[in-house]
């Protein structure tokens, strides 16, 4: 929009170099090889996910790594149909919060593996509550996008 | 309390955009809350700011930018990042302290400026995960709205129904940016943008610089004859982690139990006669309403369809139009306060509500999904 007073147009770029700290190395080390790790409060007994180095409930360090399953169910979701910046993949995409099986928090993905131009036609392949289960990249980095999508569990 | 807290004045600028600059908007709205209250500068004794580096670029870090703007300058000043809300109860707290009669709050936040809300909301997320996994504040509300829809029953009719109700109140408010009126239908087909959200139930960026003039009890009375006075407050921040959140039983219960012990009400729905949320999604407005305890859990769609918080209803909730009208991110919070100041004052021009205000609920929130609530309450009683 143009705007009828003077402006002046400016952009900030600043670079970061940010440590992983060792729970989120160990945790991406684990999608290399197609595992998703977790770790399980010695108090609460919640399997948390993505593995963290403490619970943020108890307070207590979660020494207990645990490989945890690539399904689970869909909590909810969307379908995002506009640009942004910081998005994931070009849209229309539908974003999913899924609850792994086992685990006691959500996880947020992609879902996909079906048609995704038309929200009436995903609707029928989305639904809260529904199985899913991980797709995984050929080529892994140890990044979250080593997972491509969670696909639904025919 | 240790002692009581007066709001004097308020003032704000509002609206879509201006030509003036930040650093002038500061100084204005600072020197029309003081005129208003007839204080000079020499005599505010302490400033708290609050104002954002994300949403500003850094021009605004840390106040350096705008210091002297909001009578800063020699003072003992200080600056919140996050909920505007805050700083009024810092302000408050200098008070109590005992040192200072006087404290200036303004929550500065110049949404025509920034980039998109969503990429400055995106900045809240970590870099490993929900940054790159494309979250923002947006994209959360979209799950906590599906979420909410689905366990309670709620319609995207009586979701669109706050928008409605919102937008058509901030035609009789000179300062909303986004106003009109409008369908349920039109709220509904403004543009899917991300489902189930709709374009006309996301909030704008909007400009917002608010400000007000706090007094101890003993200058208040010399200040002005109509003292609104700071009754009680709470807080509260969820956890980090997205999905360890239970997205429908949040903070706000908690923040308001607190803000409702300190205020001694112990029957919110009768004893608040007027609301101003936040509700930068129009469904959060319904969810709102009961963690705040104006209706039972699930029965936020029920209340918007009795009519009860409109306008002429029993009990108005954001008759400013809220911040679906106008949403500074940074100072939103801060600028509920200011409407609820001028309701209880009676001085609220087109939109005053024709019920007698007394006590009046600001409430403010941040983050995704409503992960920080603050909530004040005000009133004209000792
Ligand atoms: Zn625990």
């Amino acid at each position: 929009m143009v705007k009828e007073y003077k402006t002046i147009k400016t952009q900030v770029a600043l670079p970061y170099e940010i440590a992983y700290g060792a729970t989120w190395t160990r945790f991406f080390e684990g999608f290399k090889e197609r595992k998703i790790y977790g770790t399980k409060c010695p108090q609460c007994a919640r399997i948390l996910v993505p593995a963290r180095a403490f619970c943020p409930r108890c307070f207590v360090d979660t020494e207990d790594w645990v490989e945890v399953s690539q399904e689970g169910s869909l909590v909810s979701w969307n379908y995002v149909n506009y640009r942004y910046f910081g998005m994931p993949t070009e849209p229309p995409y539908v974003g999913g919060l899924i609850r792994l099986d086992g685990t006691d928090v959500g996880f947020l993905h992609l879902i996909g593996g079906f048609g995704l131009s038309d929200l009436e036609e995903v609707k029928k392949n989305v639904k809260s509550g529904m199985k899913v289960r991980a797709v995984w990249s050929d080529e892994r980095q140890g990044n979250i996008m080593d997972i491509r999508y969670f696909e639904p569990i025919k | 309390m240790a002692g009581r807290v007066a709001i004097v004045e308020v003032a704000q600028i509002s609206g879509g955009d201006s030509k003036d600059n930040y650093y002038d908007q500061a100084y204005l709205v600072t020197k029309e809350v003081l005129a208003k209250a007839g204080v000079t500068k020499d005599e505010v004794g302490a400033v708290v700011s609050s104002a954002s580096d994300i949403f500003h670029g850094g021009i605004s870090c840390a106040s350096a930018y705008y210091n002297e703007a909001v009578v800063a300058f020699l003072k003992n000043s200080s600056r919140q990042d996050g909920e505007s809300l805050f700083a009024l109860v810092y302000g408050v707290m200098r008070i109590l302290s005992g040192h200072y009669d006087t404290v200036l709050v303004a929550g500065l936040c110049k949404g025509s400026e920034n980039p998109p809300n969503d990429t400055c909301t995106g900045m809240f997320g970590d870099p490993f995960y929900l940054r790159p996994i494309g979250m923002n504040e947006t994209v959360a509300a979209s799950y906590q709205m599906r979420l909410y829809m689905e366990r309670y029953g709620i319609t995207e009719e009586q979701c669109a129904k706050v928008a409605v109700k919102n937008l058509h109140n901030a035609l009789r408010n000179p300062y909303a940016h986004r106003k009109g009126r409008y369908t349920v239908d039109d709220i509904l087909n403004s543009g899917r943008i991300i489902d189930p959200l709709t374009t006309l139930q996301i909030a704008p960026k909007s400009e917002g610089f608010v400000a007000m003039l706090l007094a101890s009890e003993e200058k208040a009375a010399k200040l002005t004859g109509k003292p609104v006075w700071f009754k009680g407050y709470g807080s509260s921040l969820d956890t980090f982690h997205f999905g360890d959140r239970d997205l429908l039983q949040g903070q706000l219960k908690n923040a308001a139990a607190k803000a409702y012990r300190m205020a001694g009400l112990t029957d919110p729905r009768r004893e608040i006669d007027l609301a101003e949320i936040s509700e930068p999604y129009a469904f959060q407005e319904l969810m709102w309403y009961e963690d705040l305890g104006f209706c039972g859990e699930g029965e936020g769609g029920n209340l918007i369809d009795s009519g009860v918080t409109r306008t002429d209803g029993e009990l108005p909730v954001n008759p400013s139009g809220g911040v679906l009208a106008n949403n500074p991110y940074v100072s939103r919070g801060l600028q509920r306060a200011v409407e609820a100041f001028l309701q209880i004052r009676g001085e609220a021009g087109e939109r005053q509500v024709a019920k007698k205000v007394k006590t009046a609920l600001v409430h403010g929130t941040h983050g995704f999904a409503g992960q920080c609530h603050a909530v004040a309450i005000l009133g004209s009683q000792e």
